[in-house]
C-alpha cells in the first residue's frame, strides 16, 4: 500500500488519518470517544491532522463513570478547551441514583452499568451513527479480531460469527436507521508504537503515565492508588506513599499502578521495552471470566 | 518490543526503530495444517509473549489445547469464544511482532472453505503469503483457491511452508514432490518470489532456527526470509493519483482537498486533471499541519490546493494531467463473490472505488474459474467463495485504472442495497469503452470542430467491388469534383498503401483481413480529421466491412458497391492481373480463386455495365450534396 521511504510511525499516521477522514465524509453524525488515555490522547492528536487547517468536525464523548482519577478529568477538560472540541459528558443518570460503584456491586455489574449502558445510551441519546474508539488490535484476543470498521445492531451489539469482509481500504460504512459503526483508527498500532508516537509528537498525555510519589494499598498482589476519600480501606490496610505510574489507565479502583522511576517519555519507551507483563495485567475488569472482553463487546461495550 | 536492545544510548535504540520497515503477510491454508501454531510458534520464539498471557495461554491450554501437555500455541491467535470452544479460526486474527530489522504484523486466516471472504479480507491489506501444506496431505484445494486468491488480490510474494516435516520423517523427497506440484500449477501466477521452506511448526524447525533434521535443506528459514525480503511496491513510479475523500474549507480563503496519494508523486505546480470531468488545474501547495510539503508520494495523508477554481468533490480522482486513468461507465473485471444470496446478473448493486459509491450492474458472467484446476466455466449466477470474469456496468462514468496497473484505483468491493453487506470484492481488467471521453473533451478540438472550418460533415466513401469493377476511376472523378467545389478531401487504395503502411502484408486470408483493419483505422482518423475521406479497396469479405462501419459513427460511413460482373471486369483486365490468376502465378485472386461477398444492403449501388465513370461520380455527389454532408 505504500512506500518503503514511509516510516513505520507515518505509515500508522497516514493509516489512521484516511480512516478518519472516512468517517468524517460518509457519516452523517459521527462522534468520537474520547477516555482521556494514551490513545485517546493519541487519536485527538491525528483528529487535529486530519482535518488541519479545519477543526474536526465530530464532538468528543466522554462516558464518564465518575470512578475516573481526577487528574484525568482535569486533563479532559484542558484538551478540549485547548484543542476547541465540543465536549459531551455522559453518565448512566440510573446508576448514580442506584450508587452502582466498584467496589459494593463488583467490577463486573459496575463495568456493565457505568460503562456499557452508558455508553448505549449516550449512542442512542445523540443518534450518533458512528463512534470512534481508541482501542489497539494487540491489547487483547477478541479486538485482535475485530475489523477496522465494526458494524453494531441496533442494540449495539457486536455479532463477531458475521463481520463484514473488509477488504483494503474500501470501508463499508452502509447502516440502516438505528444502527451504527464503532471505528478503531489505531487498530494496527502497538502499545510501543504509541508510546514511541507520543514521544516524536510530544503529545500531552495525563501526569498519571509518570512516575512520582503517589499514596497505594496493595491487594491481591496489584497496587491500587487512593486517589480520593471514595476507596474504603480494608482492616489493617494503611496507604503507603511509592513511586509508581500508571501503563494504563481506566477507573481508579480497577487500574493498577507499577512502581517505576520513569518519569519522562523517554524513560517510559525504556521501560516498555524490558516489560516482562502486558499492559491489560493492569486491568481488573479483563481477569474477570474467559473471553471477558468478548462477551462485553458482544453487550456493546468498547 | 525486542527483548534485549543493544544499541550504546537509548536515542541510537529509537532511531534504529524509526528506520524499521514493516512487513504485512498473512497464513493461509487449509484446515489444520497448522496456521495458528506457526503464529504461535513465531511469537513465542521472538519472546514477544508477556508474563501473563503465558500464563493465561497454559491455562487455555490445559482446557482447550489440542496438543497433550505442551503449549497449544493455536490458542494464542483463536480469539473468539466460538473459536476455542470449535478448535478452528472463523475469522482473521492480527497479531504484531518485530525483530531487530523489521516490525511485522501479521494475519491468522482462516482454512475452512466457507469462511474464505476472511481469509480475503486478512490477504488484501498484506505485502506477502506463507501458504502453509501439511506435508502429509500434500496439495488440497484449499490450497489452491488460497493460492488463486492471493494472485488476484495482487500479491507478489509467497512462501510456500511445508509444514509438519517431521510427521513425514523429514523427507526430502517429499518435500521435492510437493514444491514441483505447487511450482507446477503456480507457474502462471508470476509471483515474484515463491520460496519453499520445509518446517515443523509446532517443534520450530526451520522457523527461527535452522533444523538439524533437515541438512539437505539450505535456504533461508522462515523468519530470516520474512526479515530480509524485499517487497517494496513501484507505487512511486507510476503515475500520480489521489482519490479525494473530503473537501476541507475551514474559511471561505482556503479550500483543499484532503486524501491520501495512493499512487506516484506529487509536487507544487504539478499540471493535474479532475479525472470525471477532465477539468485541469496545477497543485498550488501540499497542507499538512506539520507544515507544507515539497512533494508527497504513495501513502501520505495530505490536503492538496489547487490553482484555479474548479469542481472537485468527494468520490473525483486527482491525476497526473500527462497521465490520465481511464473514464468509462463499463469495464470488465475478476470477482469474488463473498456471500450465500447469489450474485445475479442484471440485479442492481452499490460499488465503493477509492472513495466514490456508486449503482452498478454485473451485466455478464463471461465465466467462473474452477479453483482446483483453474478452468473456465460457464455460469449464469455466482455462489459463495466462487470467482469469475465479469463485465460491469456502472451507473455513471467513473475513473480507475486496471487493477494490475494501480491496485488502488483499480480494486472495488460490491454492496448489497438491501441488507448493505459486503457481498463482493473485484478488480478491474479494463475499461470496455470510453462512453464520454470527457477527459479528452475539455480540450474542445474535436472532429466537429475540425469538420466546421472546412464547412463540410466528414465521410467515408467506401468503394468495394471486384478487381478492375472501375471503383478507383469512379473514385477519382468524385474527388476531382470534390476539389472543384472547395470541399477538403483525400484518398486510400491498393496503390498508395500497399506500398507503404501495409507493405508488409499480403494477400492470404489473416493478410487481407489485417489490410482491411488498418485502413479502417486510418479512415477513422481521417474522419477525425473532418475529410471527406474515399476509400478504394476491394475490401471481399462482408465481415471486414461490417467492422469498418462499426468504427465509425452513425452517417459517417457510405458503403458504395461498384457491380461490374466478374466476366466484365476480367475483359477489361487493366493490369493483366485475371490473366496470371487464371494461369496459377497469383493465388488468392478475388473472383478466381477467393470469394467476394458482395454487400447486401449498400447505401449506393453502381451498375458499370449501364452508366459511365464520370455520370456514377455525379450520383455519388448528388447522394452527399442531398444529405447534407457539403454543408
Amino acid at each position: 500500500m505504500s512506500s518503503e521511504r514511509m516510516t513505520h510511525l507515518k505509515r500508522l499516521e497516514a493509516e489512521s488519518i484516511f480512516i478518519m477522514r472516512e468517517v468524517a465524509s460518509e457519516f452523517h453524525n459521527p462522534v468520537m470517544l474520547y477516555s482521556i488515555g494514551k490513545d485517546s490522547a493519541v487519536m485527538l492528536h491525528l483528529a487535529v491532522k486530519a482535518f488541519y487547517p479545519s477543526k474536526p468536525p465530530f464532538p468528543l464523548m466522554h462516558i464518564d463513570t465518575t470512578w475516573k482519577f481526577r487528574e484525568m478529568i482535569a486533563f479532559r477538560d484542558r484538551m478540549a478547551r485547548e484543542l476547541g472540541f465540543e465536549l459531551i459528558v455522559h453518565s448512566n443518570p440510573d446508576g448514580i441514583a442506584q450508587g452502582v460503584n466498584p467496589f459494593d456491586h463488583g467490577s463486573s455489574l459496575y463495568t456493565h452499568v457505568m460503562k456499557t449502558e452508558a455508553l448505549k445510551q449516550a449512542l442512542t441519546l445523540h443518534g450518533f451513527d458512528a463512534a470512534f474508539g481508541g482501542a489497539r488490535r494487540d491489547e487483547e484476543k477478541s479486538r485482535a479480531k475485530e475489523r477496522v470498521f465494526s458494524f453494531r445492531t441496533v442494540n449495539h451489539g457486536w455479532d463477531p460469527k458475521t463481520q463484514r469482509p473488509e477488504l483494503w481500504n474500501l470501508y463499508n460504512t452502509r447502516v440502516k436507521s438505528g444502527e451504527s459503526i464503532r471505528v478503531f483508527p489505531l487498530s494496527n498500532w502497538t502499545e510501543l508504537d504509541i508510546w514511541q508516537y507520543i514521544l516524536a509528537e510530544r503529545i500531552p498525555i495525563v501526569p498519571l503515565y509518570f512516575a512520582a510519589d503517589r499514596p497505594v494499598v496493595e491487594r491481591g498482589g496489584q497496587l491500587i492508588m487512593v486517589d480520593d476519600d471514595r476507596l474504603p480501606l480494608q482492616p489493617g490496610e494503611v496507604p503507603q506513599v511509592k513511586h509508581i505510574r500508571f501503563r494504563t489507565l481506566g477507573c481508579y479502583p480497577l487500574t493498577a499502578a507499577v512502581e517505576s522511576d520513569a518519569d519522562t517519555l523517554e524513560a517510559i519507551v525504556g521501560e516498555m521495552l524490558t516489560a516482562r507483563t502486558s499492559e491489560r495485567a493492569g486491568r481488573l475488569i479483563d481477569h474477570d471470566e474467559a473471553a471477558s472482553m468478548e462477551k462485553k463487546k458482544r453487550e456493546g461495550y468498547f | 518490543m525486542s527483548a534485549q536492545p543493544e544499541f550504546s544510548s537509548f536515542s541510537d535504540y529509537l532511531a534504529a526503530q524509526e528506520g524499521k520497515s514493516l512487513l504485512r503477510f498473512l497464513t493461509c491454508g487449509s484446515v489444520d495444517d497448522g496456521k495458528s501454531t506457526l503464529i504461535g510458534r513465531l511469537l513465542y520464539d521472538t519472546k514477544l509473549l508477556f508474563e501473563d498471557q503465558l500464563a493465561s495461554l497454559s491455562a487455555d491450554s490445559r482446557k482447550h489445547g489440542t496438543v497433550g501437555d505442551d503449549l497449544d500455541f493455536a490458542l494464542l491467535v483463536d480469539g473468539l469464544a466460538a473459536e476455542r470452544e470449535q478448535g478452528i479460526t472463523i475469522d482473521v486474527a492480527y497479531r504484531f511482532f518485530a525483530t531487530d530489522k523489521r516490525k511485522f504484523i501479521v494475519a491468522d486466516t482462516p482454512g475452512h472453505e466457507q469462511y474464505t471472504r476472511n481469509m480475503a479480507t486478512g490477504a488484501s491489506n498484506s505485502d506477502l503469503a506463507v501458504i502453509l501444506v501439511d506435508a502429509r496431505q500434500g496439495i488440497l484445494t484449499q490450497t489452491r483457491r488460497h493460492s488463486y486468491i492471493v494472485k488476484l488480490l495482487g500479491l507478489r510474494h509467497v512462501v510456500l511452508a511445508v509444514n509438519k516435516i517431521d510427521l513425514v520423517g523429514f523427507s526430502q523427497a517429499r518435500f521435492d514432490e510437493i514444491v514441483k506440484t505447487y511450482a507446477d500449477f503456480a507457474a502462471d501466477f508470476g509471483f515474484e518470489t515463491l520460496v519453499p521452506i520445509p518446517l515443523s511448526a509446532r517443534f520450530g524447525d526451520n522457523v527461527i532456527e535452522r533444523s538439524a533434521h533437515t541438512p539437505w535443506y539450505s535456504g533461508p528459514t522462515l523468519l530470516e526470509h520474512l526479515e530480509n525480503v524485499e517487497v517494496a511496491s513501484n507505487a512511486l513510479a507510476r503515475p500520480f493519483r489521489m482519490p479525494v475523500q473530503w473537501v476541507n474549507r475551514p474559511n471561505l480563503d482556503f479550500r483543499g482537498f484532503s486524501g491520501t496519494v495512493v499512487s506516484g508523486l506529487v509536487r507544487p505546480g504539478d499540471a493535474v486533471v479532475v479525472a470525471g470531468s477532465g477539468a485541469t488545474s496545477r497543485i498550488r501547495s501540499i497542507v499538512t499541519k506539520d507544515g507544507e510539503l515539497e512533494e508527497a508520494g504513495a501513502g501520505e495523508a495530505v490536503t492538496l490546493t489547487l490553482t484555479d477554481e474548479v469542481d472537485v468533490s468527494r468520490g473525483d480522482v486527482l491525476a497526473a494531467a500527462a497521465d490520465r486513468p481511464e473514464v468509462s461507465d463499463q469495464f470488465a473485471a475478476h470477482l469474488i463473490w463473498m456471500h450465500d444470496e447469489p450474485l445475479l446478473p442484471g440485479r442492481p448493486y452499490l460499488i465503493k472505488m477509492g472513495t466514490r459509491s456508486v449503482g452498478a450492474q454485473v451485466t455478464e458472467i463471461k465465466h467462473k474459474v474452477d479453483v482446483n484446476t483453474f478452468q473456465r466455466l460457464a455460469a449464469k449466477t455466482l455462489s459463495l467463495n466462487e470467482v469469475a470474469v465479469v463485465n460491469v456496468a456502472i451507473h455513471e462514468a467513473i475513473a480507475f485504472d486496471p487493477f494490475a496497473e494501480v491496485p488502488e484505483t483499480g480494486a472495488f468491493i460490491v454492496i448489497d442495497r438491501m441488507s448493505n453487506l459486503t457481498v463482493g470484492a473485484g478488480m478491474v481488467d479494463f475499461g470496455l469503452r470510453r462512453a464520454t471521453n470527457v477527459h479528452w473533451q475539455q480540450i474542445n478540438v474535436s472532429k466537429d470542430s475540425r469538420a466546421a472550418m472546412k464547412g463540410q460533415r466528414p465521410v467515408v466513401l467506401w468503394f468495394t467491388g471486384l478487381s478492375g469493377a472501375g471503383k478507383s476511376t469512379v473514385a477519382n472523378f468524385v474527388e476531382k469534383k470534390l476539389n472543384v467545389e472547395g470541399r477538403h478531401t483525400t484518398m486510400l487504395d491498393g496503390d498508395n498503401v500497399r506500398h507503404g503502411l501495409n507493405r508488409d502484408l499480403g494477400f492470404t486470408e489473416a493478410d487481407r483481413v489485417e489490410n482491411i483493419r488498418r485502413v479502417a483505422e486510418v479512415s477513422k482518423l481521417f474522419l477525425d480529421a473532418g475529410l471527406i475521406t474515399l476509400v478504394s479497396f476491394i475490401s471481399p469479405f462482408r465481415a471486414e466491412r461490417r467492422m469498418a462501419r462499426e468504427l465509425m459513427g452513425e452517417g459517417e460511413f457510405v458503403e458504395i458497391f461498384v457491380d461490374t460482373p466478374l466476366a466484365v471486369a476480367e475483359s477489361r483486365d487493366v493490369k493483366g492481373l485475371y490473366k496470371r490468376a487464371r494461369a496459377g502465378q497469383i493465388k488468392n485472386f478475388t473472383g478466381i480463386d477467393s470469394p467476394y461477398e458482395a454487400p447486401e444492403h449498400p447505401e449506393i449501388r453502381l451498375d458499370s455495365g449501364v452508366s459511365a465513370p464520370e455520370d456514377m461520380a455525379d450520383q455519388i455527389v448528388t447522394y452527399l450534396r442531398e444529405r447534407g454532408y457539403l454543408g
